[in-house]
């Protein structure tokens, strides 16, 4: 087998011991990006990147140089979920997802368990992703250019079905929550006409509302207000903190194997077309609430509920890849920075990278391979070290939770309107928390609202206003299909229930 | 471990490079704290490519005491960058690379800046941009493809571009204007986007960088029909089997008469010394001769124009009065219909 | 904490709901208005600028006034939104948290965050001064060396930064 051969051959090029020193290096650096949500592995890469201009210029540089970089990428993967699921503060934006159910398991003493179960999926994630990459390189690239403005728009309108769909909470708060983030997406820059939208003449609200903020503010600070309500202290601190933890999830996480595909072909498909590592998470939790048999319990702190975003976020980091590699798309703000590197050493992304740089793709995609498991094994081992920051007294690590929040929030735009915002949406969060306005719809409308109504305005203006083009192929038909039935499934079944109520009454 | 190495070394080499700023003779002015280089589009772009190969090269050859951090801010259209160099008067510690945004965007938005907030330093080059379609359509040149367009009648063909009345709406509505037709320009977010919506027959034509586009064209899936410059593109080296970037003929040679070349230039705050500006200066003229930037605008097919002082000045008020007229011409002024 | 204790309602459920719904109201009112400046309708070519806000702005005043209502209808003035005791539990954090954060906006990142982490421990933690102190610098000198040394992304600093020649 042809990528068989490669593959052995770019092992042996990514298995040399300064390749693997880079490796742990890089994966180090990167969790520490991904814990700290002021620096994102965009941040890491690009800070990077000049140190490895001059690792690129020596034989064989060039392969260190990207494995440096795309381990910071795997290691700030990994990271995005500690605090996610310690703090309820994703450190990225794809392990908002994570938080869901992440963050009620700490709570309930069981932080081991969801870090662990976080990790091992990534893994499991990202391995299927490298597969995909490995064998499925040519097909896949060809696929991808499939996906035009009404198909990336159908994509989105996907991910917002299978998440919304049902909701436990009153129907008129969650359309004002979701409305709320799109209209909080639309602040800024139209990307279609290029006009102000709500900026009110003021510089500060030119660069809009980013959703890191946004989160930063709604769960993280959000959160600390409530838990302050019951005293001065964070629950789970009861976390176990010895390696067994490992072993133990390791036992039981069998048992969500299909949670674990289902997430792994959604990221893997999300990350190839691209879609990105976000909109993959959730979509992979919408869909795993709605087929797990104890869906009504995900958002209590089920481990499932762990497993399916972090899952499909690491597939689809992972083979966001393929599309820079071949297509010189960037799947991923980080792939866009890693793209400027390879074309700053002299490489060009694209159809033919893969046959004038051989040794240099196989190379880093058996990097992908062991930076994955170095990544594993680095986290992994620090499952109780992570666990064991839960103990550390309210008191002095909740201001040390709201400096780095504040940090964050002001490294999205280097501006302090965000730190001010931050806080805004910190009690908004509180508020809407504790009156039952749902915070996932709002989220999600953020980070999707922009790139949706973007799309589907590229796509108007392709059609001249004909909405048909939503339905004009096989690909772009059947995917808005699938929405629209996603959407009026829970209506549909709903409908049916009581009308085979009715009929057993008149029976 | 390997990265408390490189911690250690960044670490060191900061330290030491803070001691050695201390030591300068006092005659000519050096940074004295690290310098903030402000990228006004998004990461991976033309400008960012360019901003982040000038960081390495002075990182690499070692042309600065102090270090340089690339920082994009690409809010409303790169007006969050100029707003924050126009705030940052008299500021030495502040570089701001260009792009032909830097008169559009106000000119569309009415945001408050003009580039004579900000202080010339130097042009590094001007961007070509060259008319693409896809390599399985029958057009052959920039005439074919004209007629095809008219044929096809007003608001039929596809022109892809990145961004909304920017640098690539521009030259359509000039190309437009030349042929007497219409396109429907759709906007995207980045120019490889466009050239993949482009192979993959979503639009019907481009008008890419040639940074954007190279990789598809040399993967036979584009075919560059002309560049909108007044000369041809001086790089002789095959590309492809048969064509290299001098072989692609001038727009006005295919009865197109269209040229456009985007500023890829280097600015300061306003209210500097002159001897601030002569120190960067200076610096990117030391960035201009290393190997690593002739590869870059090798890579890029770049024209290498690279002017700097009043006759710097000059050129961009040329092109500000330019982009007037073109925006005023297709109608993108703000608060025009 | 004593002060935990003290149950009674600080503000009623109902009141909070009516609040929400009627600043949602007024969000949703702002949104609507902006984007019937720039354009609502639906064209030739697709929506304008401001079709999709416009909308979204007019379903949240909508939404806002059924939860509005569904608040006024709802009756049981007495259940708590939130309680006397925990409200000053609250406020003890959220205070000083937007001090901070206006001190941000002044003295740069280091100065307020070494000031709140430490006031945070002495008067919330109770913990010994020399404790605080060492915490609330030590945290500010490992972001200083991560952020403006490591990483190069240059975080807000004031006057005191400059004195010392930090920035």
């Amino acid at each position: 087998m042809d990528a068989l051969n490669s593959l052995l051959d770019g092992f042996a090029v990514a298995l040399t011991l300064t390749n693997i020193a880079l490796m742990f290096a890089g994966v180090i650096l990167g969790v520490i990006i991904g814990v700290l949500p002021g620096l994102g592995g965009a941040n890491g890469v690009a800070i990077l990147l000049p140190l490895t201009f001059s690792m690129a210029q020596s034989p064989g540089g060039q392969t260190s140089a990207i494995i440096l970089l795309s381990c910071i990428y795997w290691g700030a993967l990994f990271g995005g979920a500690i605090t996610s699921i310690l703090f309820n503060i994703p450190g990225e934006p794809w392990s908002v997802a994570t938080t869901f159910d992440g963050y009620p398991l700490a709570q309930r003493g069981r932080a081991g368990e969801a870090l662990t179960a976080a990790f091992t999926s990534s893994f499991f994630g990202a391995a299927v992703g490298v597969v995909v990459i490995t064998f499925l390189s040519p097909v896949v690239a060809e696929f991808a250019l499939e996906f035009g403005p009404p198909e990336f728009f159908s994509v989105y309108l996907l991910t917002f079905c299978a998440f919304i769909g049902m909701s436990k909470q009153a129907p008129f708060k969650t359309l004002v929550s979701m409305m709320l983030g799109f209209a909080l997406a639309a602040v800024g820059t139209d990307t279609v006409t290029g006009t102000l939208r709500m900026t009110f003449g003021t510089a500060t609200l030119l660069t809009g509302f980013d959703f890191l903020v946004a989160v930063i503010g709604l769960f993280g600070i959000g959160e600390i207000l409530q838990t302050l309500e019951e005293g001065l202290e964070f629950r789970g601190a009861s976390a176990k903190i010895n390696l067994r933890v490992v072993l133990d999830t390791w036992k039981e996480l069998p048992k969500y194997w299909a949670t674990s595909l289902r997430g792994a072909a959604i990221g893997c498909f999300m990350g190839i077309v691209p879609g990105g590592a976000t909109p993959a998470s959730f979509m992979s939790y919408g869909v795993a609430r709605r087929l797990s048999k104890d869906g009504d319990k995900f958002g209590e702190g089920m481990v499932e509920g762990v497993v399916a975003p972090e899952t499909a976020a690491h597939a689809a980091g992972t083979s966001a890849l393929l599309p820079m590699l071949t297509l010189g798309v960037p799947g991923s703000p980080t792939a866009a920075v890693l793209l400027g590197g390879l074309l700053i050493w002299g490489l060009e992304p694209g159809p033919l990278l893969f046959v004038e740089q051989k040794d240099f793709v196989w190379g880093l995609i058996a990097s992908m391979y062991l930076g994955n498991i170095a990544g594993l094994i680095v986290v992994l081992t620090c499952v109780p070290l992570f666990a064991a920051i839960l103990r550390i007294p309210f008191s002095v690590i909740a201001p040390i939770i709201i400096v780095i929040c504040a940090i964050g929030a002001y490294t999205v735009h280097n501006t302090t309107f965000d730190v001010y915002m931050m806080v805004v949406f910190g009690v908004v969060g509180y508020l809407f928390k504790k009156l039952d306005y749902p915070l996932a719809p709002l989220v999600l409308a953020i980070v999707l609202g922009d790139r949706a109504e973007a799309s589907f305005r590229q796509a108007m203006l392709m059609s001249q206003g004909d909405m048909r083009i939503l339905f004009e192929n096989g690909l772009v038909g059947s995917i808005t299909t699938l929405a629209l039935a996603l959407l009026i499934w829970p209506m549909l079944s709903v409908l049916w229930a009581s009308i085979r109520k009715g009929l057993a009454k008149g029976a | 471990m390997k990265n408390s190495a490189i911690f250690k070394s960044v670490l060191a080499s900061t330290v030491v490079a803070t001691l050695a700023a201390f030591a300068v003779p006092a005659h000519a002015w050096e940074p004295t704290k690290t310098v903030e280089f402000i990228v006004p589009a998004g990461t991976g772009g033309g400008a960012d490519q360019m901003a982040r190969a000038i960081q390495g090269i002075v990182v690499k050859h070692n042309l600065m005491k102090q270090s340089m951090v690339v920082i994009n801010k690409s809010g409303g259209a790169g007006a969050e960058g100029f707003l924050d160099v126009k705030g940052a008067k008299g500021d030495p510690h502040k570089l701001i690379i260009t792009l032909s945004n830097m008169f559009t965007t106000p000119l569309a938005t009415a945001v408050p800046f003009n580039w004579r907030d900000l202080t010339p330093v130097k042009m590094m080059a001007l961007d070509e941009f060259v008319l693409w379609v896809n390599a399985e359509t029958p057009y052959k040149s920039a005439k074919d493809y004209v007629a095809a367009v008219k044929k096809a009648g007003d608001s039929k063909m596809k022109m892809g571009g990145t961004g909304s009345k920017q640098e690539d709406q521009i030259i359509t509505a000039a190309i437009e204007k030349k042929a007497g037709t219409k396109f429907i320009y759709v906007p995207f977010k980045g120019g490889g986007s466009v050239a993949v919506q482009l192979v993959g027959k979503h639009i019907d034509s481009s008008v890419n960088n040639p940074i954007e586009a190279v990789a598809h064209w040399r993967g036979g899936k584009l075919r560059p029909l002309c560049v909108f410059d007044t000369k041809r593109m001086p790089y002789k080296e095959k590309m492809t089997t048969t064509m290299s970037w001098n072989d692609i003929p001038t727009c006005k040679e295919s009865g197109l008469d269209v040229n456009y070349l985007m500023l890829r230039g280097i600015f300061m705050a306003g209210g500097v010394t002159q001897d601030q500006v002569d120190y960067y200066v200076g610096l990117l003229r030391k960035v201009r001769e290393t190997p690593e930037w002739v590869a870059l605008m090798n890579k890029g097919a770049f024209n290498q124009t690279s002017i700097e002082g009043k006759e710097y000045a000059d050129w961009v008020g040329a092109a500000e009065a330019e982009h007037v007229a073109l925006m005023k011409g297709a109608g993108f002024m703000a608060g025009q219909k | 904490m004593s002060e935990a204790n003290d149950q009674r309602a600080a503000l009623s459920n109902k009141t909070a709901e009516l609040a929400v719904a009627g600043s949602t109201f007024a969000l949703g009112a702002i949104v609507v208005f902006d984007s019937w400046r720039l354009g609502a309708k639906w064209m030739a070519d697709g929506p304008q600028t401001g079709y999709f806000p416009f909308y979204v702005g007019l379903i949240i005043c909508i939404a806002s006034v059924v939860n509005f209502v569904g608040a006024l209808r709802a009756g049981d003035k007495d259940s708590a939104f939130v309680e006397v005791g925990q409200l000053k539990l609250v406020l003890s954090v959220l205070v000083p948290t937007s001090v901070y954060v206006v001190l941000v906006g002044f003295l740069g990142i280091y100065v307020p965050s070494i000031v709140y982490i430490a006031f945070f421990m002495l008067w919330l933690g109770k913990y010994a001064w020399w404790k605080a102190a060492l915490v609330s610098v030590g945290t500010n000198v490992f972001f200083y060396c991560v952020f403006e040394i490591w990483f190069q992304v240059p975080l807000p600093k004031g006057v005191v930064e400059s004195l010392l020649g930090l920035d």
